[in-house]
């Protein structure tokens, strides 16, 4: 028989291993799932993990896909390090598109390089200031941000509908909900030509690069992961907990709003209802699949990039449903956290009993 | 007198350090049998494997001549042998009963149980109400609670980590007479403490580890405490040093400190009034939970109060917080180690930052001075001998001794004016606490006010140029040392406030 035996300490190569192992064991029962489907599991799990690393079309669609993610999963990091946990990232990016489009919107073709920057200063404030509604009332009166952030959610996506539907909408779209599709000085400049590869890829590398050197480098990030690690100790320290629930709801707002806007501002171009398409919540799993820590955030960003192409890929090639897929990346959030076990804990031969 | 426990050659190694090699000794049934030791010595881990927490690597042990090898502490009570740990595991929102219920192995009815806790706890003489709850008890009652705890399961050897080092001097008194009548029918204790005055009153033998080895067996009534501490460290024990007393000027002083506690079970802090002056150690006794937490966060600046209540340098800083106050040069050492006053997970490098960065400039706007850092900690390690692989080592891996060590000494080489620091040699060795207690007489001598919180009256004693007691969150007016007894002592911790400042409550010792 085995049983779980505790570590002397948590194994730092464990750390690393179990994101390895948990996209092992999402493959598997993954591939289990698919079968259950009727459908081949080798086949399927080649569509979705190999196929698209190999297709022209796919690869760069793989980095449209992950700047978003790694973008909000970053924010993300820094409050679930210090125990502050923003599940309305979703609200956020939508609210950050909404405010940038409506700045591109309203100076609608002028032409000019600072159009851009302050449409992005637009969707960065906007995501903040909806973040600082669960951070004010938590701080103000102790509730939930969990809960609040969450529910904001869907009040933002109601907003979104209605500004589509209002003020926002194209007004010679033949009444469809959707906006003008932006000028050029409003679009995102491509990085390479004839992919969708945009400058906000570039730049939200560029921005969980600096997170990783603030996490260990500067008192900032040195507070986070103190507040995370003994919250006494980080009040001895001098840590004000008011403010790390501020900074942290605060920072990935505004970072949700900035890949709200780039989401509108690249690959779609205009605001339309279909923009939110669940990053906010699959950027929980990246930020937990790259252990919180922004360079393992860049490398989980694009894992989970892959398994949305590669899943579209194979619900067109092998006609798989797309809660197949749904139900695929869930496994992978569960398996890290089950495996999570092995951090502090080891399988050891059961000892005999004693008499 | 049967021998009831014979330990032979136990080992057990840890990687990197073996905690103990060959110990063997015997404990006889009715016997009071101290273990001492430094920090590190193998106590613990010994003790653990009497008890069933950790199994020896070779070596055996015979209970009542018989082979014994407990797997759990279930197994180990099962075979009556129970332990009372230094730290409680008590929940504070559940009653006595509750409390001991979920702590017996096997299920008993509330009614009955609660009679047997009466009678148990009026045959020992430890008074005990089944259904008051934990969070009303004081320390000394809490500890009757684990006591009575294993008392219920009828052990025939009983190991009390350091019991004392809580209690008042008459709950010390009442505790001994209970073991002594537990030794007189028959139940063997193993008693570890560092309080050789002590362990020369109470117990009958005395078993003597350093290194993880067994190094002497002595009767400690024929010992002195000197003999005994000395053949713990194994070297001769160093005089405390003389005490300067002229006091200089005031350089803090808490003017009618008040602070209403938002804890249900926190102590509310009433009209304290103090001067720290410079060149003096000002000694606060007290027994736990009677607001010496709650004081120690107010002058950290973890907890705020109006301006004018404290005053350094005659400048109002109550609102301040703790970086602005470090940068004054008022620095605190908080006495939960783990958690509070280091971060566990974090090394000794990362934790120097903790309170460090301010006052010994490591950081450049806001970047941080790793390497700067490591070499402050570096002298942190080497000036107050901190035994520990290197800086990158976590704060948790380091024991107790040299963690408190670590902190204390992170406080004292910033150069304080004002140090506060609480409970600064619980549970260290007798080595460690008299070289963290010079160097908080020599921070002293060299100018700066120092303010001990402690539970150890002798610790206090000695230090202490003024002296008052806590209790129930009001402060005694202080005394020069050497003017007041231990009986006095004893009273006002007691919450006799006859001759404290105010007539005043103090429902935790009571």
């Amino acid at each position: 028989m085995l049983r779980l035996e505790p570590r002397r300490s948590p194994s730092q190569a464990m750390v690393w291993l179990t994101p390895i192992l948990a996209v092992l064991a999402t493959m598997i029962a993954g591939g289990g799932l698919f079968m259950a489907l009727g459908k081949d599991p080798v086949d399927a799990i080649y569509t979705i993990f190999v196929d698209p690393l190999l297709d022209p079309y796919s690869l760069p669609e793989i980095f449209v896909k992950a700047a978003p993610l790694i973008l909000i999963a970053i924010g993300l990091s820094y409050g679930f390090r210090a125990g502050i946990w923003n599940i309305g990232a979703e609200g956020q990016f939508i609210m950050g598109a909404i405010a940038g489009a409506a700045v591109g919107l309203a100076f609608y073709g002028t032409a000019g390089v600072w159009l851009l920057p302050l449409m992005a200063l637009a969707g960065i404030v906007a995501g903040y200031l909806w973040a600082m509604i669960p951070a004010l009332l938590r701080v103000k009166f102790g509730t939930n941000e969990i809960l609040v952030s969450l529910m904001l959610v869907y009040v933002a996506d109601q907003f979104l509908r209605a500004m589509v539907n209002g003020p926002l909408r194209n007004p010679q779209g033949f009444n469809f909900p959707e906006s003008r599709l932006f000028h050029d000085s409003a679009q995102l400049p491509i990085l390479f030509d004839g992919t969708r590869v945009h400058l906000g890829v570039a730049i939200a590398v560029i921005i969980a690069l600096i997170a990783a050197l603030i996490l260990s480098r500067h008192i900032i990030g040195y507070n986070v992961r103190l507040m995370g690690s003994a919250p006494r100790a980080a009040m001895f320290s001098g840590v004000k907990p008011p403010r790390m629930v501020i900074f942290c709801l605060g920072l990935s707002g505004a970072l949700a709003g900035l890949a709200g806007l780039f989401e509108a501002a690249g690959p779609m171009g205009q605001l339309t209802p279909t923009l939110p398409q669940g990053y906010g919540f699959t950027a929980i799993i990246v930020a937990f699949l790259g252990r919180l820590n922004p360079l393992g955030i860049i490398a989980a960003g694009f894992v989970m990039a892959l398994t949305y192409i590669g899943g579209e890929n194979a619900q067109l090639a092998l006609g798989l449903p797309k809660a197949a897929i749904s139900v695929f990346q869930g496994m992978l959030l569960f398996f890290l956290l089950g495996l999570d076990i092995f951090v502090r804990y080891r399988i050891a031969p059961k000892r005999r009993e004693v008499a | 007198m049967s021998v009831l426990l014979d330990l032979s050659g136990l080992t057990k190694a840890y990687p990197g350090v073996i905690a103990n090699d060959d110990v063997g000794f015997d404990i006889a049934a009715g016997e009071i049998h101290a273990l001492l030791g430094e920090n590190g010595a193998g106590k613990s881990t010994l003790v653990k494997m009497i008890y069933g927490l950790v199994r020896p690597d070779s070596g055996e042990m015979r209970l009542h001549g018989a082979y014994y090898a407990p797997g759990s502490p279930k197994d180990a009570r099962a075979a009556g042998v129970s332990m009372v740990f230094q730290h409680f595991s008590l929940f504070d929102a559940l009653s006595v009963r509750e409390n001991i219920a979920l702590g017996l192995d096997e299920a008993t009815k509330p009614r009955e149980l609660s009679q047997r806790i009466r009678d148990v706890s009026r045959e020992y003489g430890l008074p005990l109400d089944p259904d008051r709850l934990i969070g009303d008890l004081s320390v000394g009652e809490r500890q009757r609670v684990e006591i009575v705890r294993c008392l219920l399961q009828d052990p025939r050897l009983l190991i009390m980590d350091e019991p004392t080092s809580v209690l008042t001097p008459q709950e010390v008194e009442i505790l001994f007479n209970t073991l002594r009548l537990l030794a007189s029918r028959g139940v063997a204790i193993l008693y570890i403490s560092h309080k050789l005055d002590e362990i020369r009153v109470l117990c009958d033998r005395a078993t003597i580890l350093r290194g993880g080895k067994v190094v002497g067996t002595c009767i400690p009534r024929d010992e002195t405490p000197r003999s005994m501490a000395e053949m713990m460290i194994g070297e001769a024990l160093r005089e405390p040093k003389a005490k300067l007393s002229v006091p200089g000027r005031t350089l803090l002083r808490l003017n009618g400190l008040s602070m209403t506690s938002d804890d249900p079970f926190g102590v509310s802090l009433r009209d304290i009034h103090l001067e720290l002056h410079a060149g003096e150690v000002t000694g606060i006794a007290g027994v736990a939970g009677n607001g010496q937490d709650e004081l120690l966060s107010v002058l950290s600046g973890e907890a705020k109060v109006a301006p004018g209540m404290l005053m350094l340098d005659d400048a109002p800083i109550g609102d301040k917080g703790p970086n602005a106050r470090r940068a004054l040069g008022l620095q605190a050492a908080p006495e939960e180690r783990l958690g509070h006053a280091a971060a566990p997970e974090m090394t000794l490098t990362e934790n120097t930052m903790l309170t460090g960065r301010v006052r010994q400039r490591l950081d450049n706007s806001g970047f941080l001075k790793w390497e700067a850092t490591a070499n402050f900690a570096r002298a942190v390690i080497s000036q107050f001998d901190v035994r520990t692989p290197g800086v990158a080592t976590q704060a948790k891996a380091l024991s107790g001794g040299n963690l408190q060590k670590f902190v204390i000494g992170r406080e004292v080489l910033q150069k304080p004016r004002v140090l506060i620091v609480n409970q600064p040699t619980w549970g260290v060795d007798a080595a460690a606490a008299a070289a963290i207690r010079d160097a908080l007489r020599a921070l002293a001598e060299g100018g700066a006010a120092v303010l001990v919180i402690s539970q150890d009256l002798d610790e206090l004693m000695e230090m202490s140029d003024q002296f008052a007691v806590i209790a129930g969150g009001r402060l005694s007016a202080p005394r020069a040392a050497g003017t007041i007894s231990i009986e006095e002592i004893g009273r006002l911790m007691g919450g006799d406030t006859s001759t404290a400042r105010e007539g005043g409550t103090a429902h935790a010792a009571t």
